[in-house]
C-alpha cells in the first residue's frame, strides 16, 4: 500500500519537475523582447478596443504611440485629453489637445413629420437597405431607421426611439469613437463639439432637394431659404445644394437662427426656455375729461 | 417541420400498441417539457422571440421519447428534455446554431447518468387485451452482447433473440422508437417522397452497417451476428432515418452527407462489436455531428467554370 | 432530349399570361423622362439645353467613354428641363425631360418598315452603326452592344448564340417579338454573323414557346448556319453562362466571359434593334414591354418609347387594380419593386408586373436551418447560406474566397429558402463590399 503511494508521489513529482523545466527552457529559448513601455502605455489607455484612434485596438495604438517620433496627431477619443496628457507625460512627447466632441444625428424626420409612402420588407440593415432602395419615405437623404449605428456602438450610447424611428445619442456615454459615423451610409451622424450642458445647435436635415420637394417629403426639411444666413451674426451658416449647414467651429450658440427657420429645421438642445418679451404696458386708462358739474 | 411528426405517427401507434399508456405518457411528458423549457428559457432567460411554434421543439420531444424505454420515471424524462432543449439547442444559439442533435444529447446524458433505469426495457405485450406488463427484458443487441461476453456462440444466442420478422414488425424489447422497423421505414419513405430528407444518409448508414457487419459475420458467424439482425435491431433504423438526417446537424452537400453517413455506420459497428455498449448509433451520430463543419469545409459544391478542361480559345 | 444546364435551377410557375397577346403600339406619351444612365458603364453626357427643340432620333446625350452609350430622343419635342427623376431604386437620377410636340408628324408616323434582307454594310460600318445608335443589351443587362462586337485579333470566335429564352415568369416581350418579327431577327442574326466573321449561330428558345421554335425552324434557310435549339424550361436558363453550357457544353471559366470559350451571346431584342439600326437607320428609341399581373384587366405587350412613365402603361391596361401591393420592374425573380409609378421606362425595362396583396408579402425571416436547399439550386455552384452568413459578419474577404463575385444574382436561393431568408439581398451587398475590397487592394 505505502509502496504504491510512494511510487505515485515520486512519479508525479518527476513529471511535474520535468514539465516545469521544459517550460522554463522553452520560455527562455523563444523569448520575444517587447518594450515594457508598450504594456505600460496600454494600461493607461481605456481598453475599449473601438478603433476610434485609427489603430486596430488599444495594444496596437500603444505600440504606435511608443514607436512614433511625433504623436501630436494621434488621439484617443475615448480617453480624451486626460489620458493623452498622462501618456504625453510618460513618453515625453507632445500631444495635441482636442476639444471633446459628441455624435449628433442630423435627421429629424420622424414618422410623424416624414410619412412613409412605401413598405419595406427586406433586411433591416442600413448598409443593405440604402443599397437596395431610397427608403420608405419620399426623402432619399434621411435616416432609414434600420439601426446600423445603434448596433455598432460599443458603449451603449445609442438606442432607437420606437416612436420616432430615429436613433438617439446618449451624450454622457458617447466617447466619440466615430464608429456610428462610419456605419451610417448617408453620413447623417456627425461629430460636433461638445459644449457644457450639452448645448447644441445644428440643422436637422440633409436633403439636397429643392425646397418644395423637400418639404413635401418631410415637414421639417431644410428648404434652403437662407433666412438663417440673414439672421446669423457670425456668418457661420452656408447653403449648398439647397441645404443649410452650421459650421460648429464658428457658431457661438447665440440661437438667433433657430426661430427664423420657417420649417423648424434647425434644432437647439438643452438651452433654457426663451424669456418671453414682456408685453408693452397698456396705455394708461383713457382719462375721461371731467364733465363739469352743473355747478357754477 | 410537421412532416417529420406525420412520418413518426406509424411508429408512435405501434409503440402505444406494444407498451400501452406508458408510451403515450413518456412521449407526452417529453414533448410538453421540451416546449415548456423552450418557452421559459427564451422568454425569461434569453429574452428573445419565443419560437415554440416552429415545430422543432415538438420534434425534439418526440424523438427524445422514442429513444427512451417506456415507463422511464417522468422526472428523468424532464431532465432529458432540459438537456436537449436548454443545453444542446438554446445554449448554442437556438435553431440552426446547434452542433449536436438535441434529442440524442438528451438521451446520451440520461444513459450516462442513469444507466440502470435507462436499460430497464419493459417487455412489449403481444396481446392487446392484457394488463400492463411490469416485467422487463433485454433488447436484441443487449442479449447478443451479453451472450458473446458470456461465451455463447451466435447459434446458441439466436434461439433466444427475436426473429427478423419479429424485429421488423416490432415485438421485441427496446426503447419506444426502436420497435417496428417497418413503421419507421414507412415514415422514412414518406419523408423522402415529401423531399424533407434525401435518401443519401439513411441508405448509406444502413448500407455501411450491413456491409461492415457482413464482413465480420462472414469471417466468423459464431462470434458476430448477421447483417440483417444488425440493421433491424436497436436504433439503427430510427437513427438512420430520423436522427442522422436532422437538417441542422448534417452536412449541406450530397458528397458530404455520404461521408457523414459512412462515418456513422463505421463508428456504430465498432461500438457494437468491440465497445462495451450494445448499441452505438447514438454516440456515432453525436461524434459525426462534431465533424460536420469540417465536412462542410471540404466537400463544397463544384463552382461553375472551375473545370479548366473547358475549351478556352 | 431537351438541352439544359446540369447544376441547380428552379421551376417557378410560368404565368405567361400575355404570350398570345400581339404587341400593341401606344400613341407617343405627352412627356418623356429620359435617364442618362440606362446602361452599364459610364453615364452619357447631356448635349442639349433647356428649351431646345429636338427631332425624333436626335442624339440628346453622348456616350461618356468606351463602355457607354449614346441616348437618342424618343420623340420630337421641346426639352423642358434637365431634372432628376426617380429610378427603379427610388433614387433620383438625372433625366432629360421632353414635352412631345403633338403637331410633329414624325411622332405619330407609322414606324413599320418593309423587310430589308440585303446587307450592304461592312463589319466596321456595322460596328459604328451599333455604337452610334445607342444599342445596349435589351435582355435586362443593358451592356453596350458595340463592346461585344469588337473582338480583338487574338481572340477566336466560332459561334454566335441568340438568347430567346426569356426564363423569367410572366415576361413575354421576347416571345412576341420572335413571333412577330422573326424574319427581321433572322436578318439581324446574319448581320451579326457578318460583323463577327462567324459562320455558326444557335438560337436558344425555351420549350414553352413552341410556336416561336416552329416558326424559326420553318423560316431558317437550310445552309444559313443557323440552328434552332429547344431548351428545357428551367430558371435561369436565360443567364448567358447557363445558356452557353446548355447549348455547347462549354463552361465559361470563373470570372471570365463567353468570349473565353469562343462564344458571343445577344438577346433577340438586341438583335432586332441592331437590324433596325443597320438596315433602316433607326436608333434605339423604343422597346417591347410586357405589362402583366393576375388581377389586371387587360395585361398586354406594348411597343413603348424610352422615357414613358410607367403610369401611362398602367392606364392602358385598365388601371391599377385594388389590393395591389407591389409593382415590379422586370420579372418576379430579379426585378425591382418600385416606389411610385413616376418611374420611366428605360432601355432595360422588359416588363412591369403588378402583384396583388396576398402574393406580395415576404415571409418573416428565421434562423438558417442549414437544409442545403439553396446550395442545391444555385446554378453557379455557390453556397448562398454561407455567403449570407459571411456578409452578416462583414467577412468580405472570406466571402470573396468563397467566390461571391461569381454570383449571377438570379434569386433562385431566396426563392427556395424555407426560412424566408433574404439571401439575394445580403449577397448583393456582399458583392459590392467584396468588389470594393478588390479594387482597394488591386
Amino acid at each position: 500500500m505505502e509502496d504504491s503511494v510512494l511510487q505515485s508521489v515520486i512519479l508525479l513529482t518527476l513529471l511535474g519537475t520535468t514539465a516545469g523545466l521544459v517550460l522554463y527552457v522553452v520560455s527562455k529559448q523563444f523569448y520575444v523582447y517587447e518594450n515594457p513601455l508598450i504594456a505600460e502605455i496600454e494600461e493607461l489607455l481605456p481598453a475599449a478596443n473601438c478603433g476610434g484612434c485609427g489603430s486596430p485596438g488599444c495594444k496596437a495604438f500603444a505600440e504606435k504611440l511608443v514607436s512614433s517620433e511625433d504623436i501630436s496627431d494621434l488621439f484617443c477619443p475615448v480617453g480624451g485629453n486626460d489620458v493623452m496628457k498622462i501618456v504625453s507625460g510618460r513618453l515625453g512627447k507632445e500631444v495635441a489637445e482636442k476639444d471633446p466632441t459628441v455624435a449628433v444625428v442630423r435627421c429629424q424626420g420622424s414618422c410623424e413629420v416624414r410619412p412613409k409612402t412605401t413598405e419595406y420588407q427586406g433586411p433591416r440593415s442600413c448598409a443593405i437597405s440604402s443599397l437596395i432602395y431610397s427608403g420608405e419615405t419620399d426623402c432619399q437623404y434621411g435616416c432609414l431607421g434600420d439601426g446600423d449605428c445603434v448596433a455598432v456602438c460599443q458603449f451603449d450610447a445609442m438606442y432607437m426611439d420606437e416612436t420616432t424611428g430615429l436613433p438617439v445619442v446618449i451624450t454622457d456615454k458617447c466617447t466619440s469613437c466615430g464608429l456610428c459615423v462610419d456605419a451610417c451610409p448617408r453620413d447623417i451622424i456627425e461629430m460636433r463639439p461638445k459644449h457644457k450642458r450639452d448645448l447644441k445647435i445644428f440643422v436637422g436635415c440633409l436633403s439636397e432637394e429643392k425646397g418644395g420637394i423637400a418639404r413635401k417629403a418631410c415637414s421639417v426639411a431644410c428648404i434652403g431659404c437662407s433666412k438663417c444666413i440673414d439672421a446669423c451674426p457670425k456668418d457661420a451658416i452656408v447653403i449648398e445644394n439647397n441645404l443649410a449647414y452650421i459650421d460648429p467651429l464658428i457658431c457661438t450658440l447665440c440661437r438667433k437662427c433657430v426661430p427664423v427657420c420657417p420649417t423648424n429645421s434647425i434644432i437647439e438642445t438643452n438651452f433654457p426656455p426663451r424669456k418671453e418679451k414682456k408685453a408693452t404696458p397698456n396705455v394708461s386708462p383713457k382719462v375721461e375729461p371731467v364733465k363739469p358739474e352743473n355747478n357754477a | 417541420m410537421y412532416d417529420v411528426v406525420i412520418a413518426l405517427i406509424p411508429a408512435f401507434l405501434v409503440s402505444i400498441y406494444l407498451f400501452g399508456i406508458s408510451a403515450f405518457i413518456t412521449t407526452a411528458a417529453a414533448v410538453i417539457s421540451c416546449l415548456l423549457f423552450e418557452y421559459l428559457i427564451q422568454k425569461f432567460l434569453l429574452k428573445t422571440n419565443v419560437t415554440i411554434g416552429d415545430g422543432s421543439g415538438l420534434i425534439t420531444g418526440i424523438l427524445l421519447a422514442f429513444n427512451l424505454p417506456a415507463g422511464l420515471p417522468i422526472w428523468m424524462v424532464v431532465v432529458g428534455s432540459f438537456m436537449a432543449i436548454g443545453v444542446a439547442k438554446l445554449s448554442f444559439g437556438g435553431l440552426g446554431f446547434n452542433i449536436f442533435n438535441p434529442a440524442l444529447v438528451g438521451r446520451v446524458f440520461l444513459l450516462v447518468s442513469f444507466p440502470v433505469q435507462m436499460t430497464l426495457w419493459p417487455l412489449a405485450r403481444t396481446d392487446y387485451a392484457g394488463a400492463v406488463d411490469a416485467v422487463t427484458g433485454a433488447t436484441t443487441l443487449g442479449m447478443i452482447k451479453d451472450g458473446i461476453q458470456y461465451g455463447d456462440t451466435m447459434s446458441q444466442i439466436s434461439s433466444r433473440i427475436p426473429s427478423s420478422m419479429e424485429m421488423l414488425l416490432g415485438t421485441t424489447g427496446g426503447s419506444l422508437g426502436e420497435m417496428s422497423a417497418l413503421a419507421l421505414i414507412i415514415g422514412g419513405i414518406y419523408l423522402i417522397i415529401r423531399k424533407v430528407i434525401t435518401w443519401h444518409i439513411p441508405v448509406t448508414v444502413l448500407a455501411t452497417i450491413a456491409i461492415m457487419t457482413g464482413i465480420f459475420w462472414w469471417i466468423d458467424p459464431e462470434q458476430y451476428a448477421n447483417p440483417l439482425i444488425h440493421v433491424l435491431a436497436g436504433g439503427a433504423i430510427l437513427g438512420a432515418f430520423y436522427m442522422a438526417t436532422d437538417l441542422v446537424t448534417s452536412p449541406v452537400t450530397r458528397k458530404g452527407m455520404i461521408i457523414f453517413a459512412i462515418g456513422i455506420g463505421v463508428i456504430t459497428v465498432v461500438i457494437r462489436l468491440f465497445g462495451s455498449y450494445p448499441e452505438g448509433i447514438s454516440f456515432a451520430i453525436l461524434i459525426m455531428n462534431a465533424f460536420v463543419p469540417l465536412i462542410n469545409s471540404y466537400f463544397k459544391p463544384r463552382r461553375f467554370g472551375s473545370r479548366i478542361k473547358a475549351k478556352i480559345m | 432530349m431537351l438541352k439544359t444546364f446540369p447544376k441547380g435551377g428552379v421551376h417557378p410557375p410560368e404565368n405567361k399570361l400575355t404570350s398570345s397577346k400581339p404587341i400593341r403600339r401606344l400613341p407617343p406619351p405627352k412627356v418623356v423622362y429620359v435617364p442618362i444612365a440606362q446602361h452599364i458603364g459610364i453615364p452619357a453626357e447631356i448635349v442639349v439645353e433647356r428649351k431646345e427643340y429636338v427631332e425624333i432620333g436626335q442624339v440628346i446625350a453622348k456616350s461618356g467613354g468606351y463602355v457607354s452609350s449614346n441616348i437618342h430622343a424618343p420623340v420630337a419635342g421641346t426639352v423642358t428641363k434637365l431634372d432628376k427623376i426617380v429610378d427603379t431604386r427610388g433614387y433620383k437620377k438625372q433625366c432629360i425631360v421632353i414635352r412631345t410636340d403633338a403637331k410633329n408628324e414624325s411622332n405619330s408616323k407609322e414606324v413599320e418598315y418593309p423587310l430589308k434582307s440585303e446587307i450592304t454594310l461592312d463589319p466596321e460600318a456595322i460596328l459604328k452603326r451599333v455604337s452610334d445608335f445607342g444599342i445596349v443589351g435589351l435582355g435586362g443587362a443593358t451592356f453596350p452592344s458595340h463592346v461585344k462586337l469588337h473582338v480583338k485579333e487574338d481572340r477566336k470566335l466560332d459561334c454566335l448564340i441568340i438568347n430567346g429564352v426569356e426564363c423569367e415568369p410572366y415576361l413575354t416581350a421576347d416571345h412576341r417579338l420572335m413571333l412577330e418579327k422573326a424574319e427581321e431577327i433572322l436578318v439581324g442574326i446574319k448581320i451579326l454573323m457578318h460583323a463577327l466573321h462567324v459562320s455558326r449561330a444557335i438560337i436558344g428558345i425555351e420549350n414553352n414557346k413552341k410556336d416561336a421554335i416552329d416558326l424559326f425552324r420553318k423560316l431558317v434557310p437550310r445552309d444559313a448556319g443557323i440552328q434552332i435549339a429547344a431548351l428545357r424550361v428551367k430558371y435561369p436558363q436565360g443567364g448567358e453562362k447557363q445558356l452557353v453550357r446548355a447549348l455547347l457544353k462549354r463552361e465559361v471559366p470563373k470570372n471570365g466571359l463567353p468570349l473565353d470559350v469562343g462564344v458571343v451571346v445577344h438577346n433577340v431584342g438586341t438583335v432586332f434593334a441592331i437590324y433596325q439600326a443597320v438596315q433602316h437607320n433607326r436608333p434605339l428609341i423604343e422597346r417591347v414591354v410586357t405589362v402583366t399581373g393576375k388581377k389586371l384587366e387587360n395585361p398586354s405587350n406594348f411597343w413603348v418609347r424610352i422615357g414613358t412613365p410607367i403610369s401611362d402603361l398602367l392606364a392602358e391596361v385598365g388601371g391599377i387594380p385594388e389590393n395591389t401591393r407591389k409593382i415590379v420592374s422586370g420579372g418576379p425573380m430579379m426585378g425591382k419593386a418600385l416606389k411610385n409609378t413616376d418611374v420611366p421606362v428605360t432601355k432595360g425595362t422588359s416588363g412591369i408586373l403588378v402583384i396583388p396583396g396576398e402574393e406580395a408579402s415576404r415571409g418573416t425571416p428565421r434562423n438558417c436551418i442549414r437544409c442545403g436547399e439553396c446550395v442545391d439550386v444555385c446554378p453557379m455552384g455557390l453556397e448562398p447560406h454561407l455567403l449570407m452568413n459571411l456578409t452578416e459578419k462583414t467577412m468580405f474577404e472570406k466571402a470573396a474566397q468563397e467566390d461571391i463575385l461569381t454570383c449571377i444574382e438570379c434569386g433562385s436561393c431566396s426563392y427556395v429558402c424555407p426560412s424566408h431568408r433574404p439571401l439575394l439581398d445580403y449577397i448583393r451587398f456582399g458583392k459590392t463590399m467584396a468588389k470594393q475590397l478588390e479594387s482597394n487592394q488591386g
